[in-house]
């Protein structure tokens, strides 16, 4: 059969084809509005991101970023004239406002908190999935599937309501508020889901090649690393960015765990006070600042990503 | 190069015993050919020389020493495996290269590029060196897990069906290529195979394996014109031997105590019936161009011969059928050698 037939079984008709490219179009447009949305809104003066009806065009501003990174004190307009010429795009915007940068704002600090948290917990989730999932997969484990359900039924209820509890554990043991308090229980929460996506993907790797490879003189961890590891990195990518955006946005417990020095993004963001009432410019600049690296992580791990989400969908 | 000796060995998998009591002893330089339908065990044993599987009870002794508890890395063998032996993540070169590069062994990367490329040559893959292993067919890929055995010089090849996922042309051409590399190498090596005609033409010896016992083991002449009983004259010949009962054809000059007499091709004569009684029908003729497969009905049962294709048999024919020295077999399915 011809594949531009048109009933062909294999090639999708012209019509069906549209239909399915408009829908896309659609969801799409659809999906990315609140972030064009979020986008335009950090580029606004704090009056125009209030304005009614909403304003599709304005003058961009750099007013939200410099809000987000500063903190400001308000100062008579005399005070402000007998300084001397403005040392900065942000020092000119804010004196329009009649206040001076008085020093840097917290946020850098809670991003790289986030960054911390994030990352390391995504690594150590994936590492030790990484382990147990090719445990799983190639011994023969005592109670094995009982093991694997009861890794797999931390996941089934809502982590928040475990809170009060966890609240009170990490009181007594002095993890609250703390970077490697916060690195392991995004761990705990995620390397459910990274045993269980890892050991697929492991599963599918067939066990000639670690046999081969100890015959040949290696032993089970260097046939691990040398011929499993490198045939997985599909999986451990897509693990990786699922265990990452989890931690990454996740809220509820960094907003009650942390409140200080490990405080990370999500919670900040949102306490950003401008005078007068939230100030949504910064609120929008700290969420797109926040959105980069996830963003750049995934781009680059697109591919991995893909087949990550597909696995399994095609067997051999 | 070492010899290797099985004593006793048994492996069960669950209820499912694998290998029961098998003794063998491979002689140093030796192909042997294990030859069995699947689940014989014939696989199993294998991965137990090689030390993936550990026996329940026996011992493995290789090159003199008892290898029996030993990991798989310490035992010296090569294995090549039906299939998924290449790293997919690999260059042909850097596969050839893996078992020398293993930190049991630190060769230096000279030496690791000069045995590389002779073995490379030596199977024919020289050209395909830095090509992914993906990229290659069928044929290259298993040129290359052969040659990744043949990098080292372990003391035994173990070799699992390596030719069965191949085309038959492929097949023919690798099953000399192999003979004549283990000869050039002067190999110890098992070979696993479930194809009587690999078996035929490479063993120095055959090892007939059925239910995970060692059924005869042999010369491929003896194996062929002596076997010890019904299983194994079932495994060899092309078309498989006829297994008859007695009294069902003139039996001639029969040992006592014969229950079934089995008729290869070259222990038929067949005629076509003139005028005269006739023993059998002419079922069917397959004609294959340089022979005919004839089936013929006997009675109730069914046999199948070779015939010239110059013999003027079409179906309907009545034929005479004469034993010529056929192999005679006992009650319990043991051959009675007939003289």
């Amino acid at each position: 059969m011809s594949l531009t037939s048109a009933h062909s079984v294999v090639a999708p008709s012209a019509i069906s084809k549209r239909v399915a490219g408009t829908i896309i179009v659609l969801y799409a447009l659809i999906s990315i509005v609140p972030l064009l949305w979020i986008f335009a809104t950090s580029f606004k003066t704090p009056p125009d991101s209030i304005a009614y009806p909403p304003k599709i065009l304005f003058q961009p501003s750099l007013e939200g970023y410099c809000n987000l990174f500063s903190t400001r004190t308000r100062q008579t307009p005399e005070y402000i004239n007998s300084l001397g010429p403005a040392t900065g795009v942000c020092d000119e915007t804010v004196r329009k406002r009649n206040m001076v940068i008085a020093g840097p704002s917290n946020f850098m600090p809670r991003f790289i908190n986030s960054l911390i948290i994030a990352f390391g917990s995504t690594f150590c989730a994936v590492f030790l999935g990484t382990l147990s999932a090719y445990g799983f997969s190639r011994f023969k484990v005592p109670l094995a599937d009982d093991l694997l359900f009861f890794i797999l039924s931390t996941r089934m209820m809502p982590p928040i309501a475990v809170a009060i509890p966890i609240y009170l554990m990490y009181r007594e043991l002095g993890l609250s508020d703390t970077a490697l308090g916060m690195i392991l229980l995004y761990t705990a929460v995620n390397v459910s889901l990274a045993v269980w996506l890892l050991k697929g993907f492991i599963d599918e790797i067939p066990r000639e090649y670690e046999e081969a490879a100890m015959i040949d003189g290696y032993t089970r961890l260097q046939a691990f690393w040398r011929t499993v590891l490198p045939q997985a990195t599909t999986g451990i990518a897509a693990t990786a960015i699922f265990c990452l955006i989890f931690a990454w946005n996740e809220y509820a417990f960094a907003a009650l765990l942390t409140s200080g020095t490990a405080q990370t993004a999500p919670p900040f963001i949102p306490t950003i006070i401008g005078e007068g009432g939230q100030d949504w410019p910064a609120v929008a600049a700290g969420t797109t600042i926040f959105l980069v690296p996830i963003l750049v992580f995934t781009i680059l791990l697109r591919k991995q990503l893909l087949r990550g989400i597909t696995f399994g969908a095609v067997r051999k | 190069m070492a010899d290797v000796h099985i004593k006793s060995v048994t492996k069960s998998f669950g209820e499912h015993v694998a290998v029961d009591t098998l003794d063998l002893h491979v002689a140093d330089g030796e192909f042997v050919v294990l030859l069995g339908p699947t689940g014989a065990g014939k696989t199993t044993t294998l991965r137990l020389i090689a030390g993936l599987e550990r026996p329940d009870a026996g011992s493995i002794h290789i090159g003199g020493r008892d290898a029996t508890m030993l990991s798989p890395a310490e035992r010296d063998t090569a294995f090549v495996f039906q299939q998924y032996s290449l790293y997919p993540h690999l260059s042909v070169y850097d596969n050839l290269a893996f078992p020398l590069r293993s930190p049991a062994r630190r060769l230096s990367e000279d030496a690791v590029r000069r045995r590389v490329e002779d073995v490379a040559k030596m199977v024919r893959i020289h050209h395909k060196l830095s090509s992914r292993s993906t990229k290659l067919s069928g044929g290259e890929m298993q040129r290359v897990a052969i040659g990744r055995a043949l990098v080292r010089k372990p003391s035994i090849y173990l070799m699992d069906e390596p030719l069965s996922s191949l085309d038959a042309k492929l097949r023919a051409d690798l099953r000399l290529e192999l003979k004549r590399i283990q000869a050039e190498v002067g190999a110890t090596m098992l070979y696993v195979t479930h194809d009587q005609i690999e078996a035929m033409t490479m063993a120095d010896r055959i090892g007939i394996l059925a239910d995970g016992v060692l059924a005869q083991i042999g010369t491929p002449r003896t194996i062929y014109s002596e076997p010890a009983n019904l299983h194994v004259a079932a495994r060899l010949g092309q078309p498989a031997i006829n297994l008859l009962p007695t009294g069902l054809l003139p039996d001639g000059d029969m040992p006592a105590g014969t229950k079934t007499i089995g008729a290869r091709t070259e222990h038929l004569s067949i005629g076509k019936a003139s005028n005269g009684p006739a023993d059998g029908v002419v079922n069917w003729v397959e004609h294959l161009g340089d022979q005919n497969h004839l089936h013929v009905t006997v009675g109730s049962r069914k046999l199948v011969t070779l015939t010239d294709p110059d013999i003027q048999l079409e179906k309907g024919d009545r034929v005479t059928i004469r034993y010529r020295a056929p192999l005679f077999f006992d009650q319990a399915g043991n051959r009675i050698a007939n003289r």
